[in-house]
């Protein structure tokens, strides 16, 4: 594994710290929007918190976390050093000091502001400096995930890129595309607005510049849970990938795809007109190929195991698969969770039906279920395969392994489904007390109950999970070598050029990206909008 | 295997991949189609007027000078709502409107981002200074609706929202300056 177990068990510590502190948090927040907790806290305290856990888990549980995976991919995929470890090390300092300058003023009450920002809103600048600092460790990430690819293909000419770091470079470069929205926000508007050297604020520009990011990000925290999917669950199923092109061909269209549909989270603002937001619509609908294209091509693959082990009939081989196994498991319950969510995305997605769930508990709802179920359940997952890897031990039992991974998906499923409900009946979010003496709202009481009973569940299972991997460093049972990756059916030889590389798709990427964005960011240029003042949060 | 048998498999899998491949494609041309047939024909159409307004002069300017603010019916019978967005209150705190009845709703913010939505309706939007938020619509029943602010906007978010009082025609009348106000109950 040539010794990048050490760098990988770092990245991943601290995405794991932040991630159970969060979720205790996350279910303080449940309780405190429940009749039982109506009286508890303070707005200020709230906000501090919902502010702590969204940071935590939008960037600090993915960030650390795919860094972390990328590294450990880099080094077993391609089977060879990584190049440029210690610049991997500065990264990884880099980024804990930023996480550190931006955790100060959160945990201070003075950044209050919201994982989202929002303008002409400003909270102290360091949080918004950490937080680019961040950021700048995760661009070193994604330039070292190119040269390992680079270096390995000089090495080995005409032979594919295996599909895993394939798929890993994908991500890294749609990084550095995402990235570049709210960075152009943050340090040409927000920064210097938080600093007090600008007082006013073009509000629209600004809004349409984080919404270049917006929607790409959730495919940069979900990319490494269809890793697992193509690379990882067959072999682990005891089958093998059923198309190695279609992965290829999936990861390229979240590349191409993510990006030029971030206004679409625009829907509902005035700053942009019907031409725009219908384009939009019409781009955002082809969004959901890559997840159709991966769920037939993972259940043909899981067929054929379910098929090697005697299953038969149409449905036969669900059955004979090898469900106590945590990867398949874990991929069991997140394409349950995906299928409900991808139900609620396409809600979301219809110009008119967005109009009844914008800005409501739906939208909240639907990304616990889709990101913290369906994603950080694979996260798991891979945890879990890998960590014998890391720390050369083995799991003693694989019984809590299961039980986590049940009672993450019961958890997540309790609580967002009447959260999703709660939303379709107008509840809106970000709510530090309801008014509960309110009749509209009163009938609403026992359903964030029911919620919050789901959020004790999921930190209990943040614990379980914690434990889980705790054991495994002082553990006595010693881990065995085996393979991790799936080979396809068909092992490809040869594959054609633009199915190996990205420079086609980057170029391909910035004619969308003028496409969408050209117009939508020139109006501000060429007529800017009315700029509003500045409001410091102390 | 022998290779003519590898690559009548690997064509076997190709198959089932453009098939599943046409069915996406039929799925989405679906949904397209449903969006552009809503869009087209019941005019379901997000807020989208663009219209730009200085957020730091709104008190100057006529439209939205206090005097203006709530609901106002015009001489041709249209009925129009002006409400302003402020931390942490929209003024007017109570918005009366007719049942059954075309209302445009038009919002403005002087400070932050806000946002709001009428409970049981599909009126939503986002409120963003610098900009007018305009909505369409007909409140189909009588009676109180709630109308917060979704869109957090400073520590009194949550204490944020006003009243919208559907009222029957006979109840929805105009002073002689075609203004009206919330019933008292
Ligand atoms: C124990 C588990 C969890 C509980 C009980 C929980 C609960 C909550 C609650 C109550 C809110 C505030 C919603 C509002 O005020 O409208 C929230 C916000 C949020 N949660 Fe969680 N959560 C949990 C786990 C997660 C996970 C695993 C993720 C993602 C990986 C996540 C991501 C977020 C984000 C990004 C926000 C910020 C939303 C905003 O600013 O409006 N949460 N969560
Ligand atoms: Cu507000
Ligand atoms: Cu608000």
């Amino acid at each position: 594994m040539h010794s990048v177990k050490r760098l990988c068990l770092a990245h991943f510590w601290v995405a794991f710290a932040f991630f159970a502190a969060a979720c205790a948090i996350g279910t303080w927040q449940m309780w405190v929007r429940s009749p039982l907790g109506a009286s508890v806290g303070t707005p200020g305290q709230y906000y501090m918190l919902v502010t702590a856990h969204g940071v935590a888990l939008a960037f600090v549980l993915t960030t650390f976390f795919i860094m972390g995976f990328g590294y450990f991919v880099a080094t077993t995929a391609l089977d060879r050093q990584l190049p440029g470890k210690a610049w991997a090390w500065g990264a990884y300092w880099l980024a804990v000091v930023g996480v550190v300058v931006a955790f100060a003023p959160i945990m201070n009450g003075q950044a209050s502001v919201l994982y989202t920002f929002y303008p002409p809103l400003t909270g102290s600048a360091w949080f918004y400096i950490g937080l680019v600092l961040l950021v700048v460790a995760s661009w070193i990430w994604a330039v070292l995930m190119m040269v390992a690819m680079t270096a390995w293909k000089r090495e080995n000419p005409g032979r594919p890129v295996p599909l895993a770091m394939f798929a890993t470079v994908a991500n890294a470069v749609m990084w550095l595309w995402t990235t570049v929205g709210v960075a152009v926000q943050l340090l040409f508007q927000v920064i210097p607005a938080a600093l007090g050297l600008v007082h006013t604020i073009d509000v629209g520009l600004s809004r349409t510049l984080f919404s270049w990011t917006l929607h790409a990000i959730v495919y940069f925290w979900l990319i490494p849970a269809y890793i697992a999917f193509y690379t990882m669950v067959p072999r682990a199923a005891g089958g093998r990938l059923y198309s190695d092109t279609m992965g290829r061909l999936t990861f390229i269209l979240f590349l191409v795809y993510s990006l030029p549909v971030g206004l679409h989270h625009l829907l509902m603002d005035p700053e942009h007109g019907n031409a725009t937001k219908f384009i939009q619509v019409v781009l955002t609908a082809f969004v959901s190929v890559p997840t159709l294209l991966t769920i037939f091509t993972i259940t043909a693959s899981l067929e054929i195991a379910g098929r090697l082990r005697g299953g038969r009939g149409p449905f036969g081989w669900i059955a004979t698969l090898p469900w106590d196994r945590p990867m398949v498991l874990a991929t069991g319950l997140s394409f349950v969770m995906l299928g409900f969510g991808g139900f609620g995305g396409l809600i979301n997605m219809g110009y008119g039906m967005n109009a009844m769930v914008h800005n409501t508990s739906w939208v909240t709802a639907h990304f616990h279920l889709i990101f913290g179920g369906s994603v950080v359940i694979m996260y798991f997952a891979i945890c879990y395969e890998i960590w014998p890897r890391l720390t050369g031990r083995e799991h003693p039992t694989l019984s809590l392994l299961r039980l986590q991974l049940w009672s993450w998906f019961v958890g997540m499923m309790v609580m967002t489904l009447p959260w999703h409900w709660l939303g379709l009946q107008g509840q809106w979010r970000r709510v530090a007390n309801f008014n509960y003496a309110d009749p509209i709202i009163a009938g609403w009481g026992p359903w964030v109950i029911v919620s919050l009973i789901g959020g004790i569940i999921l930190l209990a299972s943040a614990l379980l999970f914690l434990r889980n991997l705790a054991v495994l460093h002082r553990g006595a049972v010693l881990a065995v070598a085996r393979p991790l990756y799936a080979i396809a059916v068909h092992p490809p030889q040869r594959v054609p050029a633009v199915l190996n590389s990205f420079g086609l798709w980057n170029v391909l990427v910035l004619v969308l990206m003028l496409v969408a964005y050209g117009l939508p960011i020139a109006q501000f240029l060429i007529e800017p909008s009315p700029s509003a003042i500045v409001h410091r949060m102390r | 295997m022998t290779e003519i048998h590898q690559e009548l498999h690997e064509r076997r899998i190709l198959g089932t991949e453009l098939l599943w491949a046409f069915g996406v494609g039929v799925l989405i041309a679906a949904i397209l189609s449903m969006i552009v047939f809503t869009a087209l024909s019941i005019g379901v159409n997000p807020p989208s007027n663009v219209e730009r307004l200085d957020p730091k002069a709104l008190h100057l300017s006529g439209e939205f000078a206090e005097d203006n603010l709530g609901t106002s019916v015009g001489s041709d019978g249209r009925v129009v709502v002006r409400v302003i967005a402020t931390q942490f209150a929209f003024l007017p705190r109570c918005i009366p409107v007719p049942v059954g009845r075309p209302v445009t709703l038009r919002f403005v913010a002087p400070d932050v981002l806000h946002g709001l939505l009428i409970s049981g309706t599909n009126v939503n939007t986002m409120v963003v200074p610098g900009y007018v938020a305009q909505v369409h619509t007909e409140f189909t029943r009588t009676g109180d609706l709630l109308m917060p602010c979704h869109e957090y906007c400073g520590l009194g978010h949550s204490e944020m929202w006003a009243t919208v009082q559907v009222l029957p025609e006979n109840q929805f009348q105009p002073d002689s300056n075609g203004r009206v106000s919330c019933a008292q109950r």
